[in-house]
């Protein structure tokens, strides 16, 4: 006898690829090209789909590799398609885009059922890197329902489908999907978190627009149209601050060198912050800092301390000591009636907040020497000569600003008045200098949408806003935002909900996409923001103060164990056999009866033989077991439609028949 | 078995010495057999392997890069490759062979083998039976209970029924689920075909027989394959469809007579082929036929299907 190998056989490996598994293939590609999409060049992409296309096209018509050559061809083609637009191949972007490349050159070259397992192995993996780019609860569910043509192309390799369908291998990878979900949401829970990377991943968080250090007319233009979220704040008392002191500042812009406000040596001084004099109770409230890339923390108005790992500015900004490249939680507590510095301005300060550069915009100083003349020492009419300028003054606001030449302030003083709060926050600030009143430029978020079913004040990137703080004697520092007084308005077709003025909301599904931010905001904290110190205290519920990797792994290993044997039991769980029919049921039950005392109905036996056999076995019944035997042939086999009442009848007979041995 | 037989087996030898689950099954054993848990194992393929190797670069990857929505995409996708290891073990549990018949069959030519499998409203399309290594398909629909394999067969004589390997590896081709079930049934594999030999000795060819003809009998309806020189044209006018003349077979007195003295000087098998295959081409030509065997046993006269079946069957069993 031949020697049985153990069956680890590549039954399958090696056949060809089926229209309907390639089809779906294809599709799982494409899905990939879709995830990496936001991020790559758009030719690069529309390429890459076009080759898709291409070869299923090709593969439709005459099935066969592509020709080595253009394989090769494209290999050299991606990776310096790459660099010429990175300028180098590594990196996160560079790496996503090569990769997808790759796995469209594999699908070239996908013929057999086993290239087409590679490939979409490879497809899970690059689907998975999709998410370092964006980890929103919208692009995750996007991503996780990317895996269903991937499991429905594993399924479509393998036999028992139609031969021309595809969607019925959607079936099985959809179902097992939905029934893994609690095993894998078990699994995130316990796998246990690397307190820190094993190999360098710092920067790698997601990509985000946000602010810059750096303000130049028309810098803000993409931040004003980018709905991304940017900060979410908890008001202790659930009572937000009202609408018009909800001034979040970030950063102060001290310097200016004609064409852009940079913060400047005098924002990182260790000069210690001036001490403010609180008039009414402090807010305090919670922020949730969303991955900026920067050092700036945003707090109401004017925070009165700096929070753990924080210094404060002598501009009373809130510097982190590290990069904001993960969501960060703080709690900060701010004085809304204030007053900063009312007798005496350090005088360092003092000359930082009025420096200008020389030889820019010579009818703005002319202006503003003009005001000082009229108002003498009432450094508050010239404010009021500002802003009434920019009231009366034919200003306008637009998202969509010309642009502005050499002397930018002159240019849209006199010239086009048409921009948005950079420019009115800079060209203000340049006046009050020019007068000869110390000024800075403020740049944060504005308004936010009060969430007033969660009780959390939602700020987007596009409430990014710049204004002015100038120091008047005896006021000390006073916010004033010249954008409010502009009045005309034009709505910007950017589609962007630019509350810069006023917080009005400027699409119709704007109000929508705030209130469903609290789904987002679950998502953030308990998914997203699930780190090591959140694992360490999984198991509080139950007693457990800290809960060390190793008891995560054991709790794991038990998870995985049990969810295995649940999976099984649920499995093996198999179909009752029911007779169909109460004459069957009678038949099952008499031979029940008969098996009983000996006698079995073989595999194979007809019902007119195992009667006989009975008969002869048992002589003493015998007549009882033949009547039987006639009215069950006849109910079975001889009437098509057999009268209830007499199989009714049959069943009683059945129930009143005891048959015995007879011991011979 | 001898020793260069167990020398060759190595390492699967050992470890079926070794573990004795892995010997399980290779009783023969009577039917109706079900599958239950105890006897269907399970591993993974190759491209089972290549996605563990993945998932764990999945999670390393995120796990680093503390990238939990990727971890969750991680988490999603093991989880359902892993759970799809039971659908694969389902495709086999609580399968029942009923029974099984196999035909009769030539030695050399592939014995088909017929299967009943008890009711079942578990349809299990990936299910496939490998009977000597020879892999083949054998799905199931929901409530389809029979299918037909095919096993090899090496000589003539008593042949028990090779052990059955079922396996699948549905749904995603990342697990094969297999169990083997050893039948305690033999089947008879009736001798090779020779036909490249001399006829008969002593008599016609039966087939020259068949085409020569002799004596005018009567017309009947032509079939497809009539020589078209035995068409009645003439009769066929006559009718809606063609006629064949058709002609006296050799009369039953004069049966064919097939002797094992008849074939000298050949081996044994060779002499058993030969005569196997006069037996058959006298039994599709419908002419009678004795055979005498070695032992000066005679068989027949006879032509039909009883008797065609008692000659190959006593080829078959001789020593």
């Amino acid at each position: 006898m031949k020697a049985p190998a153990i069956p680890l056989g590549t039954h399958g490996a090696t056949e060809e690829l089926a229209p309907p598994a390639f089809n779906l293939l294809c599709i799982t590609v494409l899905c990939v090209l879709a995830a990496h999409a936001p991020h790559m060049p758009a030719w690069y992409t529309a390429i890459l789909a076009a080759i898709v296309a291409a070869r299923w096209w090709q593969r439709r018509h005459q099935r066969g590799r592509v020709s080595a050559w253009l394989r090769i061809g494209l290999l050299v083609a991606v990776p310096a398609a790459v660099i010429a637009v990175y300028g180098t191949p590594f990196g996160r972007e560079p790496g996503a885009a090569i990769v997808c490349g790759l796995l469209v050159v594999k699908l070239l070259e996908s013929e057999r059922a086993r290239d087409a397992r590679m490939a979409i192995g490879f497809a899970c993996f690059i689907l998975m890197s999709a998410l370092l780019f964006d980890q929103g609860l919208a692009f995750t569910i996007i991503v996780g329902l990317m895996l269903l043509p991937a499991l429905a192309t594993l399924r479509a390799l393998e036999p028992g489908l139609p031969e021309t369908e595809w969607w019925p291998a959607f079936r099985t990878g959809t179902a097992l999907l939905g029934v893994s979900l609690p095993a894998a949401l078990l699994g995130f829970l316990l796998i246990p978190r690397l307190a820190t990377p094993l190999w360098g991943a710092q920067g790698n968080g997601e990509a985000r627009t946000g602010m810059t250090d750096r303000m130049a007319p028309g810098d803000l233009h993409s931040l004003l149209t980018d709905n991304a979220v940017a900060m979410r704040i908890g008001f202790d008392g659930g009572v937000p601050p009202q609408k018009s002191q909800r001034y979040f500042r970030g950063m102060v812009l001290w310097s200016f060198d004609g064409r852009a406000w940079e913060p400047g040596a005098a924002a990182r001084r260790p000069w210690r912050p001036a001490p403010l004099g609180v008039h009414d109770p402090l807010t305090r409230y919670d922020v949730t800092l969303l991955a900026s890339h920067r050092h700036w923390m945003f707090a109401l108005d004017m925070p009165v301390d700096a929070p753990e790992g924080a210094v404060m500015g002598p501009d009373h900004t809130l510097w982190s000591s590290k990069t904001i490249d993960q969501t960060v939680h703080y709690r900060v507590a701010s004085a809304v009636d204030y007053q900063l510095a009312p007798e005496r301005l350090d005088p360092r300060l003092r000359a930082a907040a009025l420096a200008l550069p020389d030889g820019f915009d010579p009818g703005a100083r002319a202006l503003a020497e003009r005001w000082r003349n009229a108002a003498g020492n009432n450094d508050a009419a010239i404010v009021r000569d500002a802003l009434a300028l920019f009231h009366d003054g034919g200003f306008v606001y637009d998202l969509d600003a010309p642009p502005l030449d050499r002397n930018s302030i002159d240019d849209f003083l006199f010239n086009t008045k048409t921009g948005f709060c950079e420019h009115y926050a800079s060209a203000f600030t340049f006046l009050m200098r020019a007068a000869g009143i110390p000024a800075r430029v403020v740049v944060g978020y504005q308004g936010g949408y009060w969430n007033a079913f969660a009780h959390y004040l939602l700020i987007r990137q596009s409430d990014a806003h710049a204004w002015s703080e100038v120091w008047l004697a005896g006021r000390g520092w006073v916010r004033v935002d010249p954008t409010a007084a502009v009045s005309r308005v034009v709505l910007a077709d950017t589609g962007g909900a630019a509350s810069d003025v006023g917080g009005g909301n400027r699409s119709w599904w704007m109000p929508w996409q705030n209130r469903l931010d609290v789904i987002n905001r679950w998502w953030g904290q308990t998914v997203v923001g699930f780190d090591a110190l959140s694992q360490e205290h999984l198991f509080r519920p139950f007693g457990i103060e800290r809960a060390t990797a190793q008891m995560l792994g054991i709790a794991l290993a038990i998870a995985v164990f049990l969810a295995l044997g649940f999976g099984a039991l649920l499995a093996s769980l198999r179909p009752r056999h029911k007779p169909r029919d109460a004459l069957a049921a009678a038949q099952l039950r008499l031979q029940k009866r008969l098996a009983h005392i000996g006698i079995v109905r073989g595999i194979g036996e007809g019902p007119r033989d195992f009667y006989r056999r009975t008969a002869t076995e048992l002589s003493d019944s015998a007549p009882t077991i033949n009547r039987l035997a006639v009215e069950y042939l006849a109910l079975r086999y001889a009437l098509a439609e057999p009268p209830p009442e007499r199989i009714r009848a049959f069943l009683r007979a059945v129930r009143n028949f005891h048959p015995r041995r007879v011991v011979k | 078995m001898d020793a260069a037989i167990r020398e060759r087996e190595g390492l699967a030898a050992r470890l079926r010495r070794w573990l004795p689950a892995l010997a399980r099954g290779r009783r023969p054993e009577a039917l109706p057999v079900t599958l239950d848990r105890n006897r269907v194992y399970i591993v993974p393929t190759r491209a089972g392997l290549g996605f563990g190797v993945l998932l764990a670069t999945m999670l390393i990857g995120a796990l680093n890069y503390q990238n939990n929505a990727a971890l969750l995409l991680t988490c999603m996708l093991g989880a359902t490759l892993a759970s799809s290891m039971l659908l694969t073990w389902r495709e086999l549990h609580d399968l029942t062979l009923r029974s099984l018949h196999a035909d009769h069959g030539f030695c050399d030519a592939r014995l088909p083998i017929h299967l009943a499998f008890a009711d079942d409203r578990r349809a299990r399309p990936g299910l496939h039976v490998a009977l000597d290594d020879i892999e083949q398909p054998c799905p199931l629909r929901a409530g389809v209970s029979r299918a037909t394999a095919t096993a090899p067969t090496e000589s003539r004589g008593w042949m028990p029924i090779p052990r059955l390997r079922f396996f699948s590896t549905l749904p995603f081709g990342l697990f094969r689920a297999w169990s083997w079930i050893t039948p305690d049934q033999y089947v008879l594999v009736y001798p090779r075909i020779l036909r490249d030999g001399q006829p008969p000795a002593h008599h016609d060819d039966p087939r020259e027989r068949t085409t020569g003809g002799d004596e005018f009998a009567g017309l009947r309806e032509y079939h497809v394959g009539d020589p078209i020189r035995h068409v009645a044209w003439k009769a066929s006018a006559r009718h809606d469809h063609l006629l064949v003349r058709e002609f006296e077979r050799a009369a039953p007195g004069q049966p064919l007579r097939f002797d094992w003295r008849d074939l000298p000087g050949l081996d044994r098998e060779t002499r058993i082929s030969r005569l196997a295959a006069w037996v058959c081409d006298a039994y599709a030509a419908a002419r009678p036929w004795t055979l005498v065997l070695e032992d000066r046993r005679t068989l027949g006269p006879g032509s039909d299907a009883a008797h065609y079946h008692h000659c190959l069957t006593a080829l078959a069993e001789l020593p």
